[in-house]
């Protein structure tokens, strides 16, 4: 089945998360060989999702796992009433 | 990976409640990052996050009983937080409950894509250039509240959608459509910018053909 553009704009998550059946795949790819936008924004897409998953982006406070684990030490140590 | 795995978790847990207490270092260990990050997404502030975690570890420790196992330690443990969140941000804001959860699925909005004719790879190494982490975080944490948990826990934690349904307590359906436009939103804000970051082309190749 032939798909406009924006169609495809529509399913590019579910096509990076590989969650689309196999003839939406197969009509996406078609498409995709002919239409540079489409191929653009997908990798562009998929860029962003590849960068923002890497560990340098976000990062936790420095001193973070160490001041964690010594709260837990004293909870360990004299356990406090819990919370409601 | 083995920190995550149900028998390790098991057999902490019966060590720990056997008064092997210092086991809990271990089996919080792999979480504590998705707990800040998760927490940091709902209160926007890292002193407050940090805050926060702390409790939650706490609060997991204390109830460490009542995990029954069904469900992934991890997501277990995520839910505690983010109800310790949300707990924080009625009590900073004063906002009635159901107004946390007023943003639905249900608002419309332009989810287009920005139009682009081509796009070279832009690799993780240019992360080296700290300009580049600052405007992805900058658009991450500029994204809509319900958008923004999601991505952060899919797309930067790297749960699956199901833990992170559960987590979030909405339907997968629902993780799907607001995944999907939060990358859409992400897309149309960041491809523009970020292709000051593609590497120079290495003319002396020849380029390509
Ligand atoms: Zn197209």
């Amino acid at each position: 089945m032939r798909i406009d553009c924006k169609h495809v704009w529509e399913h590019i998550s579910a096509y990076i998360e590989n969650d689309v059946d196999p003839q939406l795949r197969a009509d996406i790819d078609r498409h995709l060989e002919t239409c540079e936008i489409c191929s653009a924004v997908l990798d562009s897409t998929r860029n962003v999702v590849i960068l923002m998953a890497d560990d340098r982006v976000f990062e936790v406070p420095a001193g973070f796992s160490e001041r964690l684990h010594a709260r837990i030490d004293r909870e360990l140590k004299e356990p406090t009433d819990p919370k409601p | 990976m083995t920190a995550t795995d149900p028998e390790f978790v098991a057999d902490c847990i019966r060590r720990i409640l056997a008064g092997e207490k210092h086991v809990f270092h271990e089996l919080i260990r792999p979480c504590e990052r998705s707990i800040y990050f998760l927490l940091f997404s709902i209160l926007k502030s890292e002193t407050e996050a940090e805050d926060v975690a702390q409790e939650t570890v706490i609060k997991v420790y204390q109830n460490l009983d009542k995990f029954r196992g069904d469900s992934q330690f991890r997501t277990w443990v995520l839910s505690i937080a983010r109800n310790e969140g949300l707990g924080r941000l009625r009590k900073i804001t004063n906002r009635r409950e159901d107004s946390l959860d007023a943003e639905t699925d249900e608002q419309t909005g332009d989810y287009t894509p920005a139009i682009l004719t081509s796009w070279r790879e832009i690799p993780a190494e240019a992360l080296e250039q700290k300009e580049l982490g600052n405007l992805l975080r900058k658009a991450i944490e500029g994204l809509p509240e319900i958008y923004r948990n999601v991505v952060l826990l899919r797309d930067i934690e790297e749960l699956d959608i199901r833990e992170s349904a559960a987590v979030l307590k909405i339907s997968e359906a629902s993780v799907k459509v607001r995944l999907h436009r939060a990358r859409a939103l992400l897309q149309r804000e960041l491809a523009p910018l970020l292709k000051a970051f593609t590497p120079a082309k290495r003319r002396w190749f020849g380029g390509r053909t």
